[in-house]
């Protein structure tokens, strides 16, 4: 232990080597530990009116998330059966939308990671950074505008005759799942194209040469070797949608909630907090334990993403 | 295994926008020979390979392989297998796997496949290494499963883009035996690319020399260094002295030269240069190092030159002397290592003398490296 410091010293010299020690410190324990140390103790409690904080009935209970799986007490059902019905809904349309941006980034990153350069591809590479300079309230109620029902969508569709009457994007969740997509598609596309770019371009002709087709190619080839980016990208996109909030509130059809917007009006509406710092721990530590399986059925190991 | 197949090209182009990678080349490979392409780095050898395995079509020209024109069908339809300068072996894949990539590919079994890995592997002495993965291997190992998996498709057609170069000399040289030995067994075509002149000289039946996108001769490892076709392949492949001068006679095979800076030196005219250069034309004549001894009669001849002797430098088998004739005219010397006394020393004066058969006299043209 003694060693890795003297020899982390020796290499930045001792101004920085203090500076990087104060910064990652800063990082992790008071951005990363104490504020989720503090949620966690705060979903163990009671929800007090402020006087009582702190008195005798301040005590620690774990009545917050047996109210999320068994409801109010002497409720009609055995189970909560509305809340979590929204928190299974929100992990599976958070899994559909890593999917979808999966399947739609992969090729592009293909394209961008093996193209070399060229005026086309920076193009391209800035109109996918361009929508990232418009807020994100901005971009969902635009989503909002064009799917709605008199829409552009709408519009065109109509106009051109294939439907007869104007599909309701909203109550379909469509206008939600485009709009997730849409917010998260970098975080899929970088650190895929990241790992692609430095593919040796004479494996996939070697491949070809060899017979295989494309498809085989980058079964064997190509996605194996993309897998550390694969994995964070679609960690990334997966976190990111299950926790997101505006696009739901704004996007989201009138009779799905997003399991977030429930936590949001615990801790706002309601004003319980520990209901809500409860519902947020669960839904952290299922969507760490979905990706850790999901890492593990994969054969990706945690090292490999920060590749 | 297959034996191999002709491979053919005919008036072959391959342009890169307005460059011109390779210019008219026509060259004609038979079934189960070993064809070298060798020149400098840039010149379009590999770019002629890719053309072979269908990576690239040419511009102009036909590509046959065993007699079939080649245009419009892709690298993976052609019975060729590319070994590529880097290798390209798949860092993820096993060993095994690795070298029966193309039985996959085919659908073979997995049990049938690993048996044909272990024959291959045993081929390449590499039995018990099938379970690891490349990285675990050393260069030369690398190598050979290189050669494995290109092998393991059974094609017609062996192309090596300079395999050996990332080697180091003793392994170079080792696996240059073995490269040879394969081909042997096996029987295929192989066509070989090299800018190592040793190389393609010790391997090959045939050796084309390249330069700038055009070949300049075609003929095996002896003829291309006794009796080269241009200039550039006289002073690429080996060493060589260059004399610049006229034509003052021609007798039958032999030129007297009219040299700038060393007096009138007598050469066999090369093949290529009968019949094209004539009294009065501008020539180059070409002594090799070793061709060079020195002479006990110091008196005037037409194959003799005198020349201080600058440096010597001594390599075990040989010494190398360089030496400075008249206007600073650099001559270098090779004397095999018989045990004699040491030279004269530096700045005295030599007479050196040489068979006129082995001085070549080309007419005037580019030069390897000036
Ligand atoms: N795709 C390409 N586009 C444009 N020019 C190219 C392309 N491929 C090769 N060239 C050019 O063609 C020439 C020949 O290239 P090639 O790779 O065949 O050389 P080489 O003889 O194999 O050299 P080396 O010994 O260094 O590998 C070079 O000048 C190169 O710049
Ligand atoms: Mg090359």
């Amino acid at each position: 232990m003694g060693g890795i410091f003297r020899d982390f010293f020796d290499r930045n010299g001792a101004g920085l080597g203090i500076f990087l020690l104060v910064v990652v410190g800063f990082w992790v324990v008071i951005l990363i530990i104490l504020p989720q140390l503090s949620m966690l103790d705060f979903s163990f409690r009671h929800h007090l009116p402020p006087p009582e904080m702190g008195g005798p009935k301040d005590t620690y209970t774990i009545e917050h998330y047996k109210y999320l799986v068994l409801g109010a007490p002497g409720a009609d059902t055995s189970y909560n059966v509305v809340d979590l019905g929204v928190f299974g809904r929100t992990l599976i349309a958070a899994l559909f939308v890593t999917i979808l941006d999966l399947v739609l980034c992969y090729p592009l990153a293909y394209y961008l990671g093996q193209s070399k350069g060229g005026g086309f591809v920076r193009v391209l590479v800035l109109l996918l950074i361009i929508p990232y300079w418009i807020n994100e309230i901005l971009r969902a109620f635009a989503f909002r505008i064009i799917f709605g029902e008199s829409g552009v969508i709408n519009e065109v569709l109509l106009t051109m005759g294939l439907i007869g009457s104007p599909i309701d994007f909203i109550r379909a969740n469509i206008a939600l799942y485009a709009g997730l997509g849409y917010a998260y598609i970098l975080l899929m596309i970088f650190p895929i194209y990241n790992v692609i770019e430095s593919l040796d371009r004479n494996q996939i002709e070697a491949a070809r040469d060899m017979g295989a087709p494309w498809w085989r190619i980058h079964w064997r080839i190509v996605i194996p070797y993309a897998k550390p980016g694969i994995s964070s990208g679609c960690t990334m996109v997966f976190m990111l949608s299950a926790g997101a909030l505006a696009a739901p509130q704004i996007l989201g059809g009138p009779s799905s909630l997003w399991f977030t917007q429930i936590i949001y009006q615990w801790f706002n509406q309601g004003g319980n907090w520990p209901r809500g710092a409860a519902f947020a721990i669960v839904l952290l530590l299922t969507c760490i334990v979905i990706v850790l399986s999901m890492m593990r059925l994969f054969k990706v190991k945690i090292g490999d993403i920060g590749k | 295994m297959s034996k191999g197949v002709d491979v053919n090209l005919e008036n072959v182009w391959i342009r890169f926008g307005e460059f011109v990678a390779v210019r008219e080349a026509n060259v004609n490979i038979k079934g189960g020979e070993f064809f070298s392409f060798l020149g400098p780095s840039g010149c379009g050898k590999t770019t002629i390979l890719r053309a072979v395995s269908g990576f690239l079509e040419p511009s102009d020209g036909t590509i046959k392989i065993g007699g079939k024109d080649m245009a419009g069908i892709g690298p993976n339809k052609r019975p060729t297998a590319l070994i590529f300068q880097n290798l390209a072996l798949f860092p993820l894949m096993k060993v095994w796997e690795n070298i029966t990539f193309s039985l996959e590919v085919q659908g073979v079994g997995k049990a049938d496949r690993r048996k044909r890995a272990d024959e291959l592997l045993e081929m390449i002495a590499l039995s018990d290494q099938g379970e690891k993965l490349p990285s675990e291997l050393s260069g030369g190992q690398k190598q050979r499963v290189a050669i494995a998996r290109a092998l393991c498709a059974e094609p017609d057609v062996l192309l090596l883009d300079e395999p050996l170069s990332a080697l180091d000399l003793k392994l170079r040289q080792h696996m240059r035996t073995e490269l040879r030995e394969i081909q042997q067994r096996v029987g295929i075509t192989f066509i070989y690319i090299t800018h190592d002149q040793g190389e393609a000289l010790t391997m090959s039946d045939k050796v084309a020399v390249m330069r700038a996108g055009i070949i300049d001769q075609i003929a095996d490892g002896k003829s291309v260094y006794d009796d080269p076709a241009t200039p550039f392949v006289a002073s690429f492949v080996g060493e060589n002295n260059v004399f610049r001068g006229k034509v003052k006679s021609i007798d039958g095979d032999m030129a007297l030269i009219d040299t700038n800076r060393s007096g009138t030196l007598l050469a066999r005219m090369a093949s290529a240069a009968k019949g094209t250069l004539k009294v009065g034309d501008n020539a180059m004549m070409f002594i090799r190092p070793e061709a060079c001894k020195i002479a006990t009669d110091t008196s005037p001849a037409h194959n003799r030159l005198t020349a201080k002797v600058k440096n010597e430098e001594f390599e075990g088998q040989i010494y190398n002397v360089f030496l400075e004739g008249s206007e600073g005219k650099e001559i270098k010397m090779s004397l095999v290592n018989i045990g004699q006394q040491r030279l004269s020393a530096r700045g005295s004066d030599l007479t050196l003398e040489y068979a006129p058969e082995q001085a070549v006299a080309l007419p005037a043209g580019d030069l390897a490296s000036e």
